[in-house]
């Protein structure tokens, strides 16, 4: 080819001008140049300008496309009951997570995965909320929790389609005693949107990499503790969420670890004793202010709410008529009844309104002077010509208390109530607890608008009107009667980590020691005389319980009236209630017992007490060699004399 | 070859024999010395960063090593062809690269909603290609036979040969490609000496037109489209992803650059299109501004050698093909080099003789081939 003449052809070049072309071409050659030159300009400006003067932010960008911060969530303390045994636990769990900026379309993402594994709607309705939620970028959210090997493997396999996409062990919490410890222990959740709205900018540093949080109970008020400190990981990965090393990292500080007084074998001997009816049981070790038993029946299972519970569950917990999720141990507002007997008697005593001597007659019912209306005694018919105050404990005579009751008045009565702790909470170390009421003058002024009336102060004194308390109220009142009215704080931790947790005295309630005697004399005749309310359950007692019966009216019952169990609807009988201490003479334990329309204090609530002071001294005499009571002396088991 | 040439030979005094005579053996194969060296530089270059931007991928390396063995085989071909036998073929090649358009809408092979290849049973190929080379070819024969600068009805001719295979090149649709054979071939026009007055009063009707287009004529979507190429930055997901990594990997850079195969954007996929379009991005992290002006350096030397070429070049069909290879040249970088630091819409133009693949280098070379071609039809006595 290259050989092929090249002559111009006539029709070509023959009028052409080749000169003046050539000018024209170089001229056009010229411009273009310049454009050019121009526009090489521009591209040089750009990336001096990228290069150079935006240098640092794209190099910080670059850095923060390379290097994550990766948060090592800390390991929850552990919570260990009195005598040892683990009662809250972290499992290793394996848990699935996405980022969602590395995934292209987290759609299709979430539908692959659930043809891979099962994945609930509300799993991915949890984590769609996850993604609304304020949160770092690149961090990993968990979209599955407690993944089978199977499950694992599915994901494994596929791994190269699922960017953005891991697996991840955590510790999850778990509870391995269920219900037993529901209501005092709580539980921890997954950190919420209203959680995470209260964070402020240390918390949310804190929770970097933590997925729960303790929502209720101890896991809630110890929640600081319990947490421990955040570490954090410095990670170089790819544009693929792939770690590719780590750089250095910082290890996390794990949570302290907590002591309760709770004895598990406790929980479980009242827990057991209460069956099926509602109710609670509060016991306190009377030196140290301890609660070595709390329970609140029915419970429920707190290791559903660990990782999400699905709302058909948390609905039919929370409607049950049952209150399962409701914990009346603090929560569970109940007229005393008779249980304050005792107090108000020794502060007759005390304030000298009455004497051992003093003795009133009892015809089955109370008149105020100059007021026809009649205050009835539980017993129709009364309980004799003259009772004591001896007897009126031991046989919970209404009559004598509401004749102590005229002549003492509220204002002398309130004093004393208020030094055992009614009316105010009692400072147990778990949330939402309620402070109850231990009435006054002033208190119905301000509430209802009313002066106080004499019959106020009769119904005051059987426990009834305005009187309202916590189980662990009455376990602290019946607590601070044993420590001859030393009040302690009551406490569920006993030491954090190796810190103990100091008892403390709140106040103390002075009075005469032979008064003490008095009313310790007559609540051990409750349950070891012949007429005591509760002498049901002394059958083979090798110790001595100091006690008080108690039955708490639901409803009203009318001037007229009888009540009629029959009449009264299972959910308005009486309440059963029963406080009590052992030994009686060197006291150790203090608890009360409230079965929810039990309906007698002696039947019903009696013997649970009498299975966990059982209970309770038979660990005593495990723990130390020695058994901690005598059987009980002949000068204190006397007969009643009526 | 010293002594004198055949009889039959002497009578032609432009001849190949007069470039002989300078003994040198790069004459004798019509190849010019200075592209030929700016060329190795570049393809030295750009293994180079191809090496990094693939992860290190030696299979990779060598195949595209093979393809530049392959291209630079056909440039020195294409050398050997004279110019008057290209303007001579050039409709010829025009034609057939447009019923083989005609034919890629029709039973065209390709992805993503794109038809692009045509199958050939043991390969495929993109017809486009051709026509990147047979328009400017077509433009300087259709000019090189008519008085110069062109009439109003010339310009209409040649802007129909022009627009007819971008359009159809567009309907595939590949607006990139589209867009640099329009491009081509109004280098081409221009270069003939289109009045400026043409010019001016296109661009004043394009931009007359441009506002009621726009406000009654298009739609919401083909406005949405056009707003998203113009700027890709707000698609966040999408292009915008692809910009903003391809910027920090340049920006990240700096003066010094991170070091070959140190650069963190594009060794760990933060990059995407790291090896073929987004390519420039990876040497700018990891060779800095510097790698960056060194490049352009490589691709100036070749642009003016070849405005050289033009300039020396001896007939108005050599003057304004090597003209526009040469720009044609200088767009591809222009438009590549904008795309990927945020300047120009994202159009998918590879970077010349960096990018990863075959056809596109090929269809470069030829280009060369041609600029060799005319620097050896040179004689002194020229213009």
């Amino acid at each position: 080819m290259p050989l092929i003449p090249n002559i111009p052809r006539p029709k070509s070049h023959h009028f052409k001008d080749h000169l003046d072309e050539a000018r024209i071409f170089g001229g056009r050659l010229l411009a273009a140049g310049l454009c050019c030159l121009l526009l090489v300009g521009v591209i040089i400006y750009r990336y001096y300008d990228l290069q150079v003067v935006h240098y640092d932010d794209f190099l910080t960008k670059a850095e923060q496309n390379r290097i994550q911060i990766q948060p090592v969530p800390p390991t929850r303390g552990l919570i260990y009951d009195r005598s040892g045994v683990l009662i809250a636990e972290n499992r290793p769990s394996f848990m699935l997570t996405l980022v969602k900026e590395r995934i292209a379309d987290l759609e299709a993402t979430l539908s692959f995965l659930q043809t891979l594994i099962p994945i609930s709607d509300l799993e991915i309705e949890e984590y769609r909320k996850a993604l609304r939620q304020p949160r770092r970028p690149y961090e990993p959210i968990p979209l599955r929790f407690r993944l089978t090997e199977a499950e694992i493997a599915a994901i494994a396999v596929n791994e190269y389609r699922l960017d953005g996409v891991a697996v991840e062990a955590q510790f999850v919490r778990n509870y391995p005693y269920g219900e037993l410890f529901a209501h005092s222990l709580g539980y921890v959740s997954r950190i919420s949107m209203n959680d995470l709205a209260s964070f402020d900018e240390e918390k949310i540093r804190r929770y970097a990499g933590s997925v729960s949080i303790g929502k209720v109970g101890l896991e809630k008020s110890y929640e600081d503790v319990l947490l421990g400190e955040v570490g954090a990981r410095h990670v170089e990965t790819n544009a693929h969420g792939r770690v590719l090393r780590v750089l250095d990292s910082e290890p996390p500080i794990s949570g302290k670890d907590l002591h309760l007084y709770l004895e598990l074998e406790l929980q479980k001997v009242a827990t057991a004793a209460l069956g099926a009816n509602r109710g609670s049981v509060v016991a306190i070790e009377v030196a140290t202010g301890g609660v070595v038993a709390m329970v609140s029946t029915p419970s429920y299972d707190p290791n559903l709410f660990v990782t999400g519970i699905s709302f058909q569950e948390f609905n039919a917990l929370n409607t049950s008529p049952e209150m399962p999720l409701y914990n009346r141990s603090v929560q569970g507002l109940y007229p005393p009844g008779s249980t304050l007997k005792p107090m108000l008697g020794l502060g007759g005593l005390e304030t000298g309104v009455i004497t051992t001597a003093t003795r009133v007659t009892d015809p089955g019912f109370f008149t105020l002077p100059n007021d026809s209306r009649q205050y009835r005694d539980w017993k129709r018919g009364g309980h004799g010509g003259s009772v004591d105050l001896h007897q009126a404990i031991v046989e919970s005579c209404d009559t004598f208390f509401y004749s102590l009751a005229a002549h003492m008045g509220i204002n002398l009565m309130n004093p004393v109530g208020a030094a055992f702790g009614l009316g105010e909470k009692s400072g147990l170390d778990i949330p939402n607890e309620r402070s109850g009421n231990w009435p006054s003058q002033a208190w119905k002024k301000m509430k209802k608008k009313l002066p106080w009336f004499p019959g106020d102060s009769l119904n005051t004194s059987i426990g009834q009107g305005f009187v309202q308390a916590t189980p662990v109220q009455l376990a602290v009142m019946v607590a601070t009667l044993a420590n001859r009215g030393k009040r302690m704080k009551p406490l569920l931790v006993e030491a954090i980590g190796d810190q103990p947790v100091a008892s403390k005295i709140l106040n103390q309630y002075v009075a005469k020691p032979q008064n003490w005697d008095v009313v310790f004399g007559a609540m051990t005749d409750v349950v070891h005389s012949a007429r005591g309310t509760a002498k049901g359950i002394n059958a083979g007692l090798h110790y001595l319980i100091a006690a008080k019966t108690g039955t708490a009216q639901v409803v009203g019952i009318k001037q007229n009236e009888k009540y009629d169990r029959n009449k009264v609807s299972a959910l308005n009988r009486d309440h059963a209630l029963f406080v009590a201490f052992a030994p009686a003479d060197h006291p150790q334990l203090a608890l009360v017992v409230i079965v929810e329309n039990g309906e007698h204090g002696s039947s019903m609530a009696a013997p649970v007490a009498r299975q966990v002071f059982d209970t309770w001294f038979a660990l005593q005499a495990k723990k130390s060699a020695s058994p901690p009571t005598l059987a009980p002396s002949a000068n204190t088991s006397k007969e009643v004399t009526p | 070859m010293r002594g004198p040439a055949p009889d039959f030979v002497r009578r032609m005094p432009d001849g190949p024999e007069n470039a002989k005579r300078g003994a040198h053996w790069l004459a004798v194969m019509r190849l010019d010395p200075w592209l030929l060296l700016g060329l190795i530089c570049l393809s030295g270059f750009g293994l180079t960063v191809l090496y990094s931007a693939s992860g290190h991928n030696t299979n990779l390396v060598e195949r595209q090593l093979i393809f530049f063995g392959l291209a630079y085989t056909v440039m020195v071909g294409v050398a050997q062809i004279r110019p008057a036998f290209l303007e001579r073929w050039a409709f010829w090649l025009y034609g057939m690269g447009v019923v083989l358009l005609v034919l890629t809408l029709l039973v065209g092979v390709g992805a993503k909603g794109a038809q692009r290849w045509l199958s050939l049973g043991f390969t495929r190929f993109q017809p486009s290609e051709i026509l990147k080379i047979a328009v400017p070819l077509t433009v300087a024969a259709f000019f090189s036979v008519r008085h110069l600068p062109p009439r109003f009805l010339q310009v209409l001719v040649c802007m129909l040969l022009i627009l007819l295979p971008a359009a159809l090149i567009a309907k595939q649709p590949d607006l990139g490609t589209a867009i640099l054979v329009a491009v081509s071939g109004l280098i081409g026009l221009f270069l003939a000496g289109l009045r400026w007055r043409y010019i001016v009063v296109t661009l004043l009707l394009v931009s007359a037109a441009a506002w009621p287009m726009w406000n009654y004529v298009m739609h919401d979507y083909q406005k949405q489209r056009i707003l998203t190429l113009l700027d890709p930055e707000a698609d966040k997901w999408g292009a915008g992803w692809n910009i903003t990594q391809s910027k920090t990997a340049i920006g990240s850079g700096g003066i010094e650059g991170k070091g070959w195969m140190k650069g963190t954007q594009s060794q760990l996929d933060f990059l995407p299109e790291s090896h073929t379009d987004f390519i420039i991005a990876v040497l700018a992290e990891e060779f800095g501004l510097k790698g960056v002006l060194a490049l352009l350096a490589c691709y100036g030397f070749l642009i003016v050698r070849g405005a050289i070429i033009a300039w020396q070049a001896r007939t108005t069909f050599n003057r304004i093909l090597a003209g526009s290879i040469a720009l044609t040249f200088f767009i591809y970088v222009f438009v590549n080099m904008g795309m990927v630091a945020g300047l120009l819409p994202v159009v998918g133009v590879p970077l010349p003789m960096v990018s990863l693949g075959g056809t596109s280098l090929l269809t470069l070379m030829v280009g060369f081939g041609f600029l060799m071609a005319i620097a050896s039809d040179r004689v002194a006595g020229a213009p």
